[in-house]
């Protein structure tokens, strides 16, 4: 009964919150991958498109409530995807448009793509405050749990109880529909082998008839379509904070980066692998403990917490340094995009 | 092809023109009053001192970027190394906090690094990844055991005023080399690591580092009493108050027609400025000497051709690593300047937007590579920066006028100061489109 | 190479956290063709006539330069190192500008269009180096070569097959472990998966082993005789021109000797000059 109640513990307070952040990551570097791959820079304007792309998630979710439309038991915010997708798709492409293009004609080095990138970052950060301000949002509301902590108490008699959040299965399931497809376009279709080719290899891209420009515009609108429901899914499963979403930029490069940069398989593996060390390490694990030995008296105050919640950021810059030092192209070489 | 110009058009004239450019604004802002300036000597020179320390980071960031070409996103985790050390050195000594557990907590702090020591030794020798894991493992317990209670009584002491170590009492300015100093040490570790790798991971390196390092301020409340704000940061000039007591200043200001409120207010910000002056000019005559060195030599070699220069002979990432210290240090002084200046270290304010994205505007825009260049764009920025909150707004109200009052509009003016934002986007941008090598381009 | 280069030095491009050196490309794939024209009567199945230009805004590497290949036979550009071989190549494939003379395929002038479109209008190309997609399975290498087609690639991709079993035994592989010779027959395969009208190898035995270089040899005249006009670069002038219906000889970017390849290897001083005696 006492492995059972630990167990229960784990996968209410690591395992299931550990694989919805997962999930998010995973989403968040498969789009850096992506652009690292085709457009060859790491964007920094990255987590604030995330931003704004949820934001306009946010203002649709409000206004189809206000009409009062709703799918319960699905939160509205998932109707508001696809709309918010396709207007961060265009405003993407305006900015590639506008500013990546010219360096893509003039074959510009790929640092000054970053530099740039850096510039699109203020102005997307300040299009986000304008939209919709700095503070905290909040756009769920739907079912909020698909089992509850009584309920599992009542249905299986422990004393710990489990809650899984219906916006946590959401994630994990949305993130493996959206990756399963992704994955089917890049290996089975004409297009995605395209993108794939001129990851490779540009030039001979171009001598075989591939259109880089379309190629390009492809991979800005699939970065925007995973940058928005990346977004929407965080938001949606903790809250919606703009500067939330330059904060997590660190850990999606680390995932990227550590699942070797360019490489989709590896960008989610990176993501599950960075989001089960932040969430083990940072928690206090005296109660799975204290199932598995009672005999065992940690001490008052002590909550067996390898490092504080602050510091989760930590977690994943080790990973990444370790990852770095004994495979220094990243778990998974080889193959990219 | 519009870059062409640029190379063709870098004339001896183009840093004095924009000098010139600056001291109008800087004066403009000190006497005109209107919508777009604030008239006030004060602001002017508050910017102003602000904008030298901008400078001063920039120069630091400048000569990673500009003398290596490594690319530092770490810049606010380095500003913060360098605003601890006024807390450490220059604070008065808490009373209670040696007796506390200080002895212990820097005894695990020492045991810390000897655990890293240990680990990396361990590897070395025996290159076995699990008994790397095991040492580090072992050592992080240690270290805890040690670390925790140490920590737990420093903070029990006197929470509501102090809670921390405190500091040495020692002069106010010793503390901004040891600002550099910290940022130095923060530099040297996350260097050896980064730039060890088969290839750079510099980036992405110094963008954890400072995230960690800005957390650790903001957490570690015995180190500087995290959120809780450290005040009352000793002056290296006079306090305002003293000075309008002082019944021969008021005297003097009566004879230059001030009240004597403003004119202490501006010599106060004069004498910081006159400080900050000496230590821009030294770091930009230091680094112009070194890069006419046969280092700056060897330093320019390996960045126009890293192979060629490796194949020579040269340690190319030794340099490298040298000038990623150096670079931090100059910021760390910056750091511990800004600290000074304010009087306040507030660990919430440092925002990676602001304090490590912005100063890279600065060296893009300035001219990368070129050491008066970073200056002049940093003080520019700085300003627009400041004024982009003024005219941001205003501009927005004339925009708006003709519209009806509602929602919108009202949403429109609420959000008009985010404007600076995006100013500052579009001039990174404008200036990487039609100016890349900045205002005053290298030579 | 660009002004865009210059403007940061190398600054930066060393860091791969931020910046992916990997597979970068060299041509303008913004750049947009202009009208096709009208050939001349009598012209060879492929002409490049008069040809004079450089790279970007830099000096003339090519002066009054003319390659052709007729239909089913094979010609060979040969010549020292430095002598805008590979050059010329890279004009009749619209890589350089060219100040002066045009390109003339099948009976069009194609002076005009870019590089992607000289593919569509029926030219196979094979660079010398960065010849294939190294992540990709060498099928999905030559699917890619027939990225331009919509009818049935299977037919085609069996003659490929066919004509290098080598590689059709490895068809899952990536094309990046596959070791040179047979890189460059999947090089080949590509550029042949998309039906030209007419194939150009860049150096094609760069770097391959003399057995190697023999088969590929071999190949290419099976591929000659099957009724595909080739026009290739070689370093090998001798082999070349055993096998060339026609060849040309380039000094300093400019046509020095042109001849079938008999002819040549018969004139003194190109055997003197070039063929060591």
């Amino acid at each position: 009964m006492d492995i059972l109640n630990a167990l229960v513990v784990f996968l209410n307070f690591v395992f299931i919150p550990a694989a919805a952040y997962g999930a998010q990551l995973a989403l968040g570097a498969l789009g850096v991958t992506l652009i690292y791959g085709i457009l060859r820079f790491s964007n920094f304007a990255h987590g604030d498109t995330m931003a704004f792309g949820t934001a306009i998630v946010i203002l649709l979710t409000w206004g189809l409530q206000a009409l009062g439309v709703s799918i319960q038991p699905l939160p509205t915010a998932l109707l508001a995807l696809v709309p918010a997708i396709a207007l961060t798709a265009v405003l993407v492409l305006v900015t590639d448009r506008l500013v990546y293009r010219f360096y893509r004609k003039q074959k510009a080095a790929p640092i000054i793509f970053v530099m740039a990138s850096v510039g699109v970052m203020f102005v997307m950060n300040g299009l986000t405050r304008l939209l919709i301000g700095v503070n905290e949002q909040r756009m769920d509301d739907g079912a909020r749990f698909i089992i509850d902590v009584r309920t599992f108490r009542e249905m299986t008699g422990l004393t710990e109880g489990l809650a899984l959040r219906s916006t946590q299965a959401l994630t994990v399931g949305l993130a493996f529909v959206v990756m399963i497809a992704l994955f089917w376009f890049l290996n089975r279709t004409r297009s995605g082998k395209a993108m794939r080719a001129y990851s490779d290899n540009e030039d001979l891209a171009l001598l075989s008839g591939i259109d880089p420009e379309r190629v390009v515009r492809l991979t800005w609108i699939i970065a925007a379509g995973l940058m928005v429901i990346a977004g929407s899914l965080y938001g949606l499963d903790k809250s919606y904070r703009p500067f939330n979403y330059f904060q997590i930029l660190l850990p999606i490069f680390a995932a990227a980066i550590v699942g070797g940069l360019g490489n989709p398989l590896g960008a989610i593996a990176g993501g599950f692998l960075v989001a089960f060390s932040e969430v083990a390490v940072t928690y206090p694990w005296v109660r799975v403990v204290g199932y598995l030995a009672p005999w065992y008296d940690p001490g008052q105050g002590n909550l067996m917490q390898l490092l504080g919640t602050e510091y989760k950021f930590a977690v994943s810059f080790v990973i990444l340094i370790v990852v770095l030092l004994f495979r220094p192209t990243g778990l998974f070489r080889g193959k990219s995009v | 092809m519009a870059t062409n110009r640029q190379a063709a058009a870098s004339s001896p004239w183009r840093a004095p023109v924009v000098f010139a450019i600056l001291a109008v604004l800087f004066v403009l802002e000190g006497t005109v009053r209107n919508s777009m300036f604030s008239g006030s000597w004060n602001t002017s020179l508050a910017i102003l001192n602000m904008g030298l320390i901008s400078a001063i980071t920039a120069l630091g960031v400048n000569m990673q970027w500009g003398y290596a070409g490594l690319f530092n996103v770490g810049v606010v985790g380095f500003l913060a190394m360098g605003a601890l050390a006024p807390v450490l050195i220059a604070l008065p000594p808490v009373e209670g906090a040696w007796e506390a557990g200080a002895p212990r907590l820097i005894l695990s702090l020492l045991v810390g690094l000897g655990v890293l020591a240990a680990a990396k030794m361990v590897y070395t020798r025996w290159r076995k990844g699990w008994l790397v894991a095991l040492v580090l493992l072992g050592g992080f317990f240690l270290f805890r055991h040690l670390f925790d209670p140490a920590v737990t009584a420093i903070e029990a002491n006197n929470p509501a005023r102090h809670g921390n170590i405190g500091g040495l009492g020692l002069p106010v300015l010793l503390s901004w080399l040891v600002g550099g100093l910290f940022a130095a040490a923060a530099a040297w570790a996350i260097g050896k690591v980064a730039l060890g790798l088969r290839s750079d991971y510099l980036a992405i390196a110094t963008l954890g580092i400072g995230e960690i390092i800005v957390a650790v301020m903001r957490n570690e409340d015995w180190l500087a009493r995290g959120v809780k704000n450290i005040t009352s940061i000793p002056r290296p000039v006079a306090y305002e108050v003293n000075l309008q007591r002082n019944p021969d200043f008021v005297a003097a200001a009566q004879d230059w027609g001030f009240s004597a409120a403003e004119t202490s207010g501006i010599w106060v910000k004069l004498s910081y400025m006159s400080l900050f002056l000496v230590v821009l000019l030294a770091v930009i005559l230091l680094a112009e000497l070194a890069l006419k060195s046969p280092w700056g030599r060897m330093m320019r070699a390996i960045r126009d051709n890293e192979t060629a220069a490796e194949a020579m002979g040269k340690d190319v990432t030794g340099r490298h690593l040298q000038v990623f210290i150096l670079g931090s240090a100059v910021i760390g002084i910056a750091g511990a300047m800004m600290v000074t200046l304010d009087g306040l270290l507030a660990p919430t304010s440092y925002n990676p937007l602001r304090y490590t994205f912005l100063i890279w505007v600065m060296v893009i825009v300035g001219g990368s590579g070129n050491n008066w260049g970073a200056v002049l764009g940093a003080i520019l920025i700085w300003f627009l920066w400041i004024k982009a909150e003024v005219w941001g707004p205003a501009m927005i109200a004339a925009l708006t006028s003709p519209m009806a009052d509602g929602p919108l509009k009202a949403h429109l003016l609420d959000s008009s100061p985010h404007m600076r934002f995006i100013a500052m986007g579009m001039v990174l941008l404008l200036v990487l489109r039609f100016a890349p090598r900045g205002l005053v381009p290298e030579r | 190479m660009s002004d865009q280069d210059a403007v940061f030095g190398n600054r930066g491009n060393r860091d791969l956290s931020v910046v992916n050196p990997k597979g970068r490309g060299t041509i303008d794939g913004t750049r947009r063709s202009g009208p096709l024209g009208e050939g001349r009567a009598g012209d060879p199945f492929l002409i490049g006539e008069n040809m004079t230009g450089g790279y970007g805004k830099g000096a003339d590497i090519l002066h009054d330069c003319t390659i052709a290949v007729e239909k089913g036979q094979i010609a060979v550009i040969v010549g020292p190192n430095g002598a805008g071989k590979s050059t010329a190549m890279k004009a009749i494939f619209g890589m350089l500008n060219l100040r002066q003379g045009s390109v003339r395929l099948n009976g069009r002038d194609i002076s005009a269009l870019n590089p992607q479109d000289r593919v569509k209008a029926g030219m196979g190309f094979v660079p010398q180096v960065n010849n294939i997609f190294p992540s990709m399975s060498v099928e999905e290498n030559l699917e890619m070569g027939a990225y331009i087609r919509r009818d049935d690639i299977k037919p085609t991709l069996e003659q490929v097959y066919e004509l290098f079993p080598a590689v059709a035994a490895k068809r899952k592989q990536a094309a990046g472990e596959l070791s040179g010779g047979q890189r460059q027959q999947v090089a080949v395969g590509r550029a042949l998966m998309t039906q030209p009208q007419v194939l150009m190898l860049d150096e094609p035995t760069a770097g391959v082993s003399p057995i190697v270089m023999d088969e590929l040899f071999d190949r290419i005249i099976a591929i000659a005789r099957g009724g595909l006009p080739v026009l290739m670069v070689e370093q090998n002038a001798r082999q070349a021109m055993m096998i060339a219906d026609k060849a040309y000889v380039l000094v300093q970017g400019a046509n020095a000797h042109t001849g079938t390849g008999k002819e040549l290897m018969q004139n003194d001083e190109v055997r003197r000059t070039f063929l060591g005696g």
